[in-house]
């Protein structure tokens, strides 16, 4: 059990590099693109992997507020702050693939737009839970989770049913992609999937152990009042 | 090996924040773990 995280480590190591050779190798190039369509290596399993913790966080805050139970916060908060970066990853890469493809960095169609929206409301989760220090935080940042998880669907489902200069969507939805390029696609979301796993193994162990320190100190905090140390000596 | 500019820069900028998110969560923990051997010694 005590090497199991860096043997994990080392195993997700391994497919990212042969995921990244296969996207960067193997993969046909587009005929249209050329060879800047292999963003999409990155860009989409980005935003596939933000899907799914978002989600988490949902199914997390949910339990939360019927149980009130401290994993399931503790499981709200990593998978929000990692679906956060996965969710930058995709905003970030995607301007750098329209600029070549669609001659802009930016259009305030529905699918960027409301992937933005959808990122900043995660933002605001984060920022209530960095610098509320109320003790309902966890349930008001619980109940805004929900409220964020709305999007989700409509995030995913806007290409499917409105016209978006975003491209319709590559699984499903009318669209269509050689077999080989979906191959490494799949390749590389389940190495992101892995890496994602693993970043929120660190951070969810990264909050316990903040959590027994924070605890710790109440308890030093309560045991250095004058009253509270007459009362233990007598 | 492709030479895109554009497809260098994005898989760039997708190590960066990944690095520096897990570089943040490292410097937290060894800051708590300290934490955690001034709380043990006193």
């Amino acid at each position: 059990m005590k090497y199991l995280f860096p043997i994990l480590v080392i195993l997700t190591g391994i497919l990212l590099s042969y995921a990244l050779y296969q996207a960067l190798e193997v993969a046909p190039t587009d005929q249209l693109q050329g060879d800047v369509y292999r963003i999409i290596y990155y860009h989409v399993p980005s935003a596939w992997t933000a899907f799914i913790l978002f989600f988490v966080n949902f199914g997390a805050s949910i339990y939360y507020l019927i149980k009130r139970c401290q994993v399931a916060d503790i499981i709200a908060l990593t998978a929000a702050e990692v679906g956060v970066v996965f969710q930058t990853v995709n905003l970030v890469t995607g301007p750098i693939w329209a600029r070549p493809v669609w001659g802009i960095w930016w259009t305030w169609d529905l699918r960027l737009t409301s992937t933005l929206v959808m990122w900043l409301i995660y933002v605001s989760y984060l920022f209530l839970r960095r610098f509320s220090s109320s003790g309902e935080t966890p349930v008001l940042a619980a109940a805004l989770a929900v409220l964020g998880a709305l999007c989700i669907p409509f995030v995913y489902f806007s290409i499917w049913f409105f016209r978006t200069q975003h491209p319709q969507p590559v699984i499903g939805g009318g669209g269509s992609m050689d077999p080989r390029m979906l191959h490494v696609l799949l390749l590389n979301w389940l190495a992101f999937s892995c890496f994602a796993f693993l970043v929120c193994w660190s951070r969810f162990r990264l909050e316990v152990l903040q959590r027994e320190v924070d605890e710790a100190h109440a308890m030093r905090s309560l045991m250095d009042k004058p009253g509270v140390r007459s009362r233990s000596t007598r | 090996m492709t030479s895109n500019p554009y497809l260098f820069a994005a898989y760039a900028a997708t190590w960066i924040i990944h690095i520096v998110y897990i570089a943040t969560i490292m410097r937290r923990y060894s800051r708590l773990k300290r934490e955690v051997d001034e709380l043990n010694r006193k």
